[in-house]
This record gives C-alpha cells, sequence and structure tokens, in this order.
C-alpha cells in the first residue's frame, strides 16, 4: 500500500514539477521589440483601457477570470461563442484625447501550444476613428508571457495578486514579422493595407479578478 | 537487531526509488497530456453553404432582436442596453452608433458575435459590419448608405481572417418583421446574407 502511495505522490510531484518547469522554462523566449517601434513609417498610436470594469462593455461567458461589464450585459454562454470574449473601448490618440470607438474579439485559439509557450488567441478589432476612418485589425495573440510573469506569479502569491510593471507585445501574427494585418474600411484609411502591433503595460493583476491595473496600445504603421 | 536495521533502510531505498519513479512518470504524462490533448477545442457548428446559381457561395446568419443584442451604444438613448451602460459623451463620438449582436444561423443557432457600426461625422456616413465566427474567422464588410429597392442594404466584403481571408464578395442586410403570434416570438431579424466569391489571381504563364 505505501509504495502505491509512494507512486501516486511521485506522479503528482512529477506533474507540478512539469508545470512550474513550463512556466520557467528559460528556452521560451519573448519575440522582444515590435518592429515597429523602429520603422520609418507613419504611425496612428491608439490607446485603451483593458481593463474590463473601464471599458464600455466587456463581455465573455461570466465563468471566466475577468468579469463582464455592465453586470448585466448579455453572457456569451452558447457554446460557439463560450470561448470568445467582446469588448467596446473608447480609443485615445497620442494626446490621450478621445479618437473614437474600437470593438475586439477575442477567441481561443486551436494553435495554442503551451509546451513552446503559445497561449494563443485569434481577434479581430474594429476601429472607427471620425477624423480618419474605420479600419480592421486581424491578428493572433500570444499571452503566454503574459501568463508567465503576471498571472503565474500573481496565483503563486498569498495575497493572489501581483503588482510591478509588465510591458509586451500581444500580436504574434499574421505578419512574418509578429504583426497584425490592418485593412482600411472608409475615410482617409480606405483601401489601405497596413500593420499593426498590439501591447499591454500592466501595473496590477489579481488571480481572482484579473487585469486591475493595465493599458492596452494599438500601433498602426500607415503605408 | 541489525538485519531488522538493514530491512528498514532496504524497504526506506525501494520506497524512496518508487517515489521517483513516480516523480519520472508524473513529468512524462504531464507532458504527453499537453502534447496529445488540445488547450483549446471550440465547438463547431456544420456551416450551412449554398452555392449561388451565378458562381460563388452564399450564406444566411439573422439576429433576432431584442434578444441578440449585446449592446447599443449610442447619444442621448432613453433606455440603456445593457442596463448601466455608460455612453461616452465627447463629441467626437456624438455621431456614431455602435451595435453588438450574436449572429446566428438559419438553424437559429447562435455562430458568432457582430458589431454593426453607423456613424455620420462631417458629411460622410458610414455603416460597417463585422461578423467574428470564433471556429472560422472574420468578415469586415462596407455597406452603401442608400438601400437598395426591396428594402436592403447591399455592402462589399473589404477584408476577412483566416477562412475567410481567401474571399471578396458582397453582403446585404435587411429588416424583417416577425409576423408570428407567439409571445416570446422577437419582434423582427436583421437578415445578413454573404455571398463569398474567391479572390481572382493572375493566370500562371503557360510554356
Amino acid at each position: 500500500m505505501k509504495y502505491v502511495v509512494a507512486l501516486i505522490s511521485g506522479l503528482l510531484v512529477g506533474a507540478a514539477l512539469f508545470v512550474v518547469g513550463l512556466f520557467l522554462n528559460p528556452f521560451i523566449v519573448d519575440r522582444g521589440v515590435s518592429p515597429l517601434s523602429v520603422t520609418d513609417a507613419q504611425v496612428i498610436t491608439l490607446s485603451y483601457a483593458t481593463v474590463p470594469a473601464e471599458s464600455i462593455v466587456y463581455t465573455n461567458d461570466g465563468e471566466s477570470l475577468q468579469p463582464p461589464h455592465p453586470e448585466k450585459v448579455l453572457q456569451l454562454w452558447e457554446p460557439s461563442i463560450r470561448m470568445t470574449s467582446a469588448m467596446a473601448t473608447v480609443v485615445r490618440d497620442a494626446r490621450n484625447q478621445v479618437a473614437g470607438i474600437g470593438v475586439k474579439f477575442m477567441s481561443n485559439s486551436e494553435s495554442t501550444r503551451l509546451l513552446r509557450g503559445e497561449a494563443i488567441v485569434d481577434s479581430v478589432w474594429y476601429v472607427y476613428l471620425p477624423e480618419h476612418g474605420s479600419m480592421f485589425i486581424e491578428q493572433t495573440e500570444n499571452y503566454f508571457p503574459l501568463i508567465r510573469e503576471v498571472a503565474f506569479p500573481a496565483w503563486r502569491s498569498s495575497a493572489n495578486s501581483w503588482r510591478g510593471q509588465w510591458s509586451g507585445n500581444l500580436t504574434a501574427g499574421p505578419g512574418a514579422l509578429g504583426t497584425a494585418k490592418v485593412s482600411g474600411g472608409s475615410g482617409k484609411l480606405e483601401g489601405l493595407s497596413m500593420e499593426g502591433v498590439e501591447s499591454m503595460t500592466v501595473k496590477a493583476f489579481s488571480a481572482e479578478t484579473g487585469l486591475v491595473s493595465a493599458d492596452g496600445r494599438l500601433i498602426i504603421a500607415l503605408p | 537487531m541489525r538485519d531488522s536495521t538493514r530491512e528498514l533502510r532496504c524497504g526506506e531505498t525501494v520506497l524512496l526509488k518508487t517515489f521517483f519513479v513516480g516523480v519520472v512518470l508524473g513529468l512524462v504524462a504531464a507532458g504527453g497530456a499537453l502534447y496529445a490533448i488540445p488547450a483549446v477545442d471550440q465547438a463547431r457548428e456544420a456551416s450551412i453553404v449554398t452555392v449561388s446559381p451565378n458562381g460563388g457561395n452564399a450564406e444566411i446568419f439573422h439576429i433576432n432582436i431584442p434578444m441578440d443584442r449585446v449592446m447599443v451604444g449610442a447619444p442621448e438613448q432613453n433606455v440603456a442596453i445593457p442596463p448601466g451602460l455608460a455612453w461616452p459623451s465627447d463629441e467626437i463620438l456624438a455621431g456614431v452608433r455602435a451595435e453588438l449582436f450574436k449572429i446566428r444561423n438559419t438553424r437559429d443557432t447562435v455562430v458568432g458575435v457582430a458589431v454593426r457600426t453607423a456613424a455620420q461625422h462631417e458629411g460622410s456616413d458610414i455603416i460597417d459590419w463585422v461578423l467574428h465566427l470564433p471556429a472560422r474567422g472574420s468578415l469586415f464588410v462596407n455597406m452603401e448608405i442608400p438601400p437598395r429597392e426591396g428594402g436592403y442594404r447591399l455592402g462589399e466584403i473589404r477584408s476577412g481572417s483566416r477562412e475567410f481571408g481567401e474571399f471578396s464578395g458582397f453582403m446585404t442586410e435587411r429588416w424583417v418583421v416577425n409576423k408570428s403570434a407567439d409571445e416570446d416570438a422577437p419582434t423582427g431579424r436583421i437578415e445578413l446574407q454573404a455571398s463569398y466569391i474567391g479572390k481572382l489571381e493572375p493566370l500562371e504563364s503557360v510554356e
């Protein structure tokens, strides 16, 4: 009997060690600096609130880490959209003035490979800027660095929270250099094909309610 | 006495070895499970696509009003949808109306989410749709402003992601009033018919 207990204990410890090793794996590295941060092209920089309570509307299946906002918003509980969240938010320009409205749809991707350090989300943005026009942003995002460096430490912490400064690019494709594909729809942007990168800065995270203090940024390089 | 001590030590060693074998097995099992079992498995609804007589494929979606409305964002609304919605009062957004919906296929099953934006700014009007079907991809459509004869509005597919990345085509929107007398019936539905056409590519030179 004691050998069975020892074997089971070993199995559990082994599985736990694997999980810890996965998050501490030094061979999984971030992509580093975004190619758009060194571009000569003219860029549109937009910032937005990523904390659900600071958005206009945020909804998901109602059982995920981040709570929907407002509380009584229709939830996405149906099987085909259960792994999807939707957010509508105000987007601000580089001078922190309201520049327009942005809607983001995010769905967990089947191309997620945690062994390779890829927690992939397929997402699209619709952004309408009255002064410029509308655009559609298509991207795959990798949340593994955020999970590894923010969410996992928050989960390990006795206070179930994390405080600090984490900045990183979320966009991982579909562009070869890890950029998003941006299509202009109307106004000055009509017909333009552009590239973009979405990044996030997190200052506080709770293992119980998700992002507490964070900002997002979209950088769109004009052709 | 000596024998029993040796026996005890031998038993402890075997126990320790069993534990370490368990650790190795645990590592291998966790790695194997993570490799073999998909971390994400999206639920899929079979697409209901018909072949159009003049080429391309057609797919019809609809939105039951009011039950599929997630958000109606517009200035100075009497009733907030959802309750508690605080739409920004900034002047630059004065002419913007953005609505979020769940979208359904012809079997009346929810298959995705969508946003419709209608805006007026300095004499230029836009009506845009983005349809997001999680297991398939997304569509971005620019609609014409004036409706066509028959009460529908036509739009052009400007861009798409994943499954829809290779398509161009059109989409129509129209409002269909519900004629059912059922108490739970919707007041009507927004019907969206997408026509997908493969993008034209240059013919390869034949030697």
